[in-house]
């Protein structure tokens, strides 16, 4: 551990940690910034000429609108550090946050089911397409790729829902009892499907670049055969890079949940954020635009350590 | 003829696609059959036939006519949207390569911060400020994440250029900065923007597409993402609508990944 902790680490550590906190407040001052850049009244603007005084009223005192920007930056921020988030507009009794932490697990797991999807399909489909490179195999692994990533989400959901759900009846329609793990079969490729392409590119890449080193050569010289060789000497060392997501990858994942929980109608962070952005409730759709933010500044630092730490190389870029 | 038959098949299938589906923006709306706002409930949802080729959806509208008419809402907003992002990212990235320093440092950090948030979700929290959000309100959306991808390219590219001999030269005669950047280093990036706007275009149409088929599209217009979401809603009766609009989306975002990766192939020295 002594070892571990070696003053470069420990610099990395620290300055990577200080960057992410940064980010975080900077994310803060723009959603409070959205609000206020509005030309003219901004709850003229948000709610229109229909809505009626009170509710005109209401959303100001949501906002804390009456008061001096300085001071509204303040509370602002006072309501996000002690975790509340504001309190919504339509249910002044709740606090954003205990809305959100309602449906957050519904989204993570649906998120990380994905992941499972993406990866189940993506690191067998890129290593045989390495293992083959230039050859039939990885046409097909590519042609499958670029397919993909073309398919949008919107359109494959709907007919996921149409082959397995209607034709073949083998798994539960949207709207269906949500209680079996079944049901979260489509919404989980729904959203995995893109990311599992990219990731095949990825794994293909890797396991090209790995095959070609030395060590690959001299087990294949000392008669290591190959089905062995691809997985215990090859793929298991190109798998850290594959392993770990990146950011764009995990952009997709957060913005694919809130497509598939409104083809699937299920519940969860994507549909709170869009009942709110139809009911005009800003504080909830402010509260929902930071968590998915923080959620993947977070998760960036944590693979980003994660790396760090397994990697020391990546300490000096 | 056996040289026309050799281009044609050169020709890649991406790019066949990408003219198509600008054709069809320009002359769709005059080429459509019917008026795809005209409501005829006798005839609702009914599935392809002569009359309707691709059958009728929703109050009975024509839905050929309704994708010809929504590939014009497509290609503008994904020029516009495009087009301005390129403009300003370009103009901004190259300033923050040219200059270095604290203006580097600022842009990039605004940069950072924008793409922190997923691209959807910001959109969607910009289009939540207005009462009803119209086209201007979906383009506004779409480009305040659009740019910062070519402002990216921009500061990259310019940082290399920057060192160049041919710029320094200029540098050194005296030339004034706007004037470097406008005849040394603009120049120089459009290889690799023309590139990226192509994948661009395909990326803000797919946007477009799912906003509009998350309820947030422009009111009044004819949109593919409104149409399929319209198809989603009858899917298990009727699925024709969500087919038909669907692949059109699908088709046109394939086009232009596969005439991005051909560019790319054919103006990017370092891949050959």
């Amino acid at each position: 551990m002594a070892r571990m902790m070696s003053p470069g680490l420990l610099r990395y550590l620290v300055s990577r940690l200080l960057r992410a906190l940064l980010t975080v407040v900077g994310l803060v001052t723009i959603v409070f910034l959205l609000v206020r850049l509005i030309p003219g009244d901004p709850v003229e603007a948000i709610l229109g000429d229909q809505a009626g005084p009170e509710e005109k009223a209401e959303l100001r005192r949501a906002l804390n609108l009456d008061q001096p920007v300085a001071e509204q930056y303040l509370s602002f921020l006072g309501d996000m550090a002690d975790g509340s988030m504001g309190t919504s507009f339509r249910q002044p009794d709740r606090s954003v946050w205990s809305m959100m932490r309602d449906v957050l697990p519904y989204t993570i797991v649906l998120a990380l089911a994905a992941l499972l999807v993406a990866w189940f399909v993506a690191i067998p489909l890129g290593a045989i397409a390495a293992a083959n490179a230039g050859r039939g195999w990885d046409k097909i692994a590519s042609t499958v790729a670029v397919a993909g990533l073309a398919i949008p989400n919107i359109w494959l959901g709907p007919l996921l829902i149409l082959a397995f759900g209607v034709k073949l009846g083998w798994l539960p329609l949207p709207g269906d009892d949500l209680a079996g793990p079944e049901a979260l079969i489509l919404p989980a490729i729904t959203i995995g499907t893109a990311l599992a392409a990219i990731l095949t590119r990825q794994t293909r890449a890797a396991m090209i670049e790995v095959l070609a080193q030395q060590y690959i050569t001299a087990a294949r010289a000392r008669g290591v055969p190959s089905v062995p060789l691809l997985l215990r000497h090859a793929l298991r060392n190109a798998l850290l890079p594959v392993m770990t997501i990146g950011a764009a990858q995990l952009g997709a994942l957060l913005s694919g949940t809130v497509v598939t929980e409104k083809i699937f109608e299920r519940p969860g962070l994507g549909t709170l954020f869009l009942d709110a952005f139809f009911a005009r409730d800003i504080p909830v759709v402010q509260g929902c635009v930071l968590i998915i933010a923080v959620i993947y500044v977070v998760v960036n630092l944590a693979v980003d350590l994660a790396y760090g730490v397994v990697d020391p190389r990546v300490r000096l870029s | 003829m056996k040289r026309v038959r050799a281009r044609l098949r050169k020709t890649p299938i991406g790019l066949a696609i990408v003219i198509g589906f600008f054709v069809l923006g320009v002359i769709g709306p005059w080429i459509a059959p019917y008026d795809p706002l005209v409501i005829d409930l006798l005839h609702e949802y009914e599935p392809p036939s002569w009359t309707h080729l691709l059958g009728t959806g929703d109050n009975g509208i024509d839905i050929l006519s309704a994708l010809l008419h929504g590939a014009r809402l497509a290609a503008i907003v994904g020029i516009v949207v495009v087009g301005v992002s390129v403009i300003f990212g370009t103009l901004v990235g190259t300033w923050a390569g040219y200059a270095g320093r604290l203006t580097d440092h600022v842009v990039t950090g605004i940069a950072d911060l924008v793409q922190a948030f997923p691209a959807i979700v910001l959109n969607i929290a910009v289009l939540a400020l207005v009462a009803r959000p119209g086209l201007m309100h979906l383009i506004v959306a779409l480009a305040i994440n659009g740019w910062v991808l070519y402002a990216r390219l921009a500061r990259a590219e310019t940082l290399t250029l920057r060192e160049r001999e041919f710029v320094e030269a200029a540098r050194a005669l005296g030339v004034p900065t706007h004037e470097v950047l406008s005849r040394h280093v603009i120049p120089n990036l459009l290889g690799p923007l023309v590139i990226q706007a192509t994948t661009g275009l395909g990326v803000v149409i797919l946007a477009e597409s799912t906003l509009s088929f998350l309820g947030l599209g422009p009111g009044k217009a004819v949109s593919w993402g409104a149409l399929l979401d319209q198809g989603t809603s009858v899917l298990l009766r009727f699925p024709h609508v969500a087919l038909f609009s669907g692949g059109a989306i699908a088709l046109t975002v394939l086009g232009f990944n596969l005439t991005g990766d051909w560019l790319r192939d054919r103006l990017d020295p370092r891949l050959r």
